[in-house]
């Protein structure tokens, strides 16, 4: 075990992490109250979950949280790169000892002795996420702006491809979100220290 | 498809609870009220309070932030806006047929506008203040754009319209370009505005017909303002009327919340 004087995380990445999560949050109550206006996957999501009232009020929630995805967001990728936390906690990356850490997670004898450091799941898993908030932002660039940003626009389909990108990137965020509360609630002491950072 | 979504009503919670005791403690004092009674009108009361906890998102203080953000929003359109930059253009083929309605009244309501009384009036910060009707309008040179129209509601279909150049049109009325604002008042009481480097963009035209045919009454007979660059609300249908100035005119739906600048 560690020491209680041991930092887990510093306090930058605990604020950027719980801003990120309010502005996530935000976004994505918000945007299924959007969704709703068309449905156009065949489903609507339940009015009761979303936030805005109506499509002009999500829309305005929307659009101002997506400054403090964007901005919070830009400043925990930048922080975890110029601080060497990024190479330092997530790689490298082997796909033998991602094998062997589903292996014992499925078993449930995952080791969790050190929070410091991060098994293969865990780093794959929080890299993602990464990646997924990142084309977040880029889809929902080009539904805002599908003019004035030709090239992202092209890269994602077009308007069309991007409502389905962002779409399906938004339900994937939403599905690490279920895994990582489940694993919080596993391992309790986690949050604290994100909260405490020790 | 159609728009038929409410205006959020702002619930003024204190004034809500306020009543609720005060029926309270009316149906109290007139009646000998039993326990349940009173756990009945508790419950509602409960209800009440909820309904308070959910306008949580509808209490001024932050309905006014979140218009702020918007309206700052659009200053940040206005600096993303490319003057030069063209919205993308398609072939005939890929023109969406039928082609949605979308209005904030059902298509039972389609506005008639009769051809021979209508004028076109142009006031504001223009050189020639007069009415122009729909022959003169007809006469100015005409150009065709096959686009994709966005509805804010998320959706988007690609129809073909044509008509005269909204630069052309203004340089010709002689508007004062350097004004900030051109707004429009419509046959069906709809009214917006749009910012002046939007109304001098190339692909901004004040159009007369639709897939080759004069504009049919659903889709705005006898004008409408089409913009790529810019959501649905923004484009208005049935024009009466065009003013340009300086004072911000707002809109039917920007008024209630839509983004004003609500550009792509």
């Amino acid at each position: 075990m560690l020491s209680r004087e041991q930092l887990v995380h510093p306090a930058w990445l605990r604020a950027t992490h719980w801003l990120n999560a309010i502005a996530v949050v935000l976004l994505m109550m918000s945007g299924w109250r959007i969704y709703d206006a068309t449905a156009f996957l065949g489903f609507a999501i339940p009015q009761g979950i979303t936030l805005g009232g109506w499509l002009g009020g999500a829309i305005q929630w929307h659009f101002a949280a997506m400054w403090l995805l964007g901005v919070n967001g830009l400043l925990y990728l930048a922080l975890n790169l110029l601080s060497g936390r990024l190479l330092r906690k997530f790689f490298p990356l082997s796909l033998d000892s991602l094998l062997a850490d589903v292996t014992s997670a499925l078993r449930g004898s995952l080791a969790h002795d050190d929070p410091r450091h991060y098994n293969m799941v865990q780093r794959l898993a929080y890299l993602f996420v990464m990646a997924d908030s990142v084309l977040l932002v880029v889809s929902g660039l080009v539904l805002w702006k599908s003019v004035q940003f030709p090239l992202l626009r092209e890269l994602l389909f077009g308007y069309e491809g991007a409502r389905r990108v962002h779409f399906v990137a938004m339900a994937a965020l939403a599905a690490f979100a279920v895994v990582h509360l489940a694993m919080v609630a596993l391992v309790p002491r986690t949050l604290l220290y994100m909260i405490r950072g020790r | 498809m159609a728009i038929k979504t409410t205006p959020r009503l702002a619930i003024d919670g204190d004034a809500v609870l306020k009543e609720a005791i005060l029926r309270i403690s009316h149906a109290d004092g007139a009646n000998h009220t039993t326990r349940r009674d009173f756990l009945r009108r508790s419950l509602t009361l409960g209800g009440l309070t909820m309904l308070t906890g959910c306008t949580l998102v509808d209490d001024n203080s932050v309905a006014s932030a979140l218009m702020r953000i918007s309206r700052m929003n659009d200053d940040v359109q206005g600096w993303l806006f490319d003057p030069n930059r063209l919205a993308p253009t398609y072939p005939d083929a890929m023109i969406t047929r039928p082609f949605p309605f979308n209005a904030y009244y059902g298509e039972d309501e389609i506005r008639q506008v009769e051809e021979s009384g209508y004028r076109l009036e142009v006031t504001g910060m223009v050189a020639d203040k007069r009415k122009l009707s729909l022959p003169e309008l007809r006469a100015m040179p005409q150009i065709d754009q096959v686009t994709r129209h966005i509805c804010v509601e998320g959706w988007s279909a690609i129809g073909k319209w044509g008509g005269i150049s909204f630069a052309h049109f203004l340089r010709h009325i002689g508007a004062d370009l350097h004004a900030r604002y051109v707004g429009f008042k419509c046959a069906d009481d709809y009214f917006t505005s749009i910012d002046m480097p939007t109304a001098l963009h190339p692909q901004t035209l004040l159009t007369l017909s639709y897939d080759g045919q004069p504009l049919p009454p659903k889709y705005g007979f006898p004008m409408k303002l089409r913009m790529p660059t810019k959501l649905g609300y923004k484009n208005p249908k049935h024009i009466q009327a065009i003013f340009v100035t300086n004072t911000y005119p707002g809109g039917y739906w920007e008024n209630q919340g839509y983004n004003w600048f609500g550009g792509s």
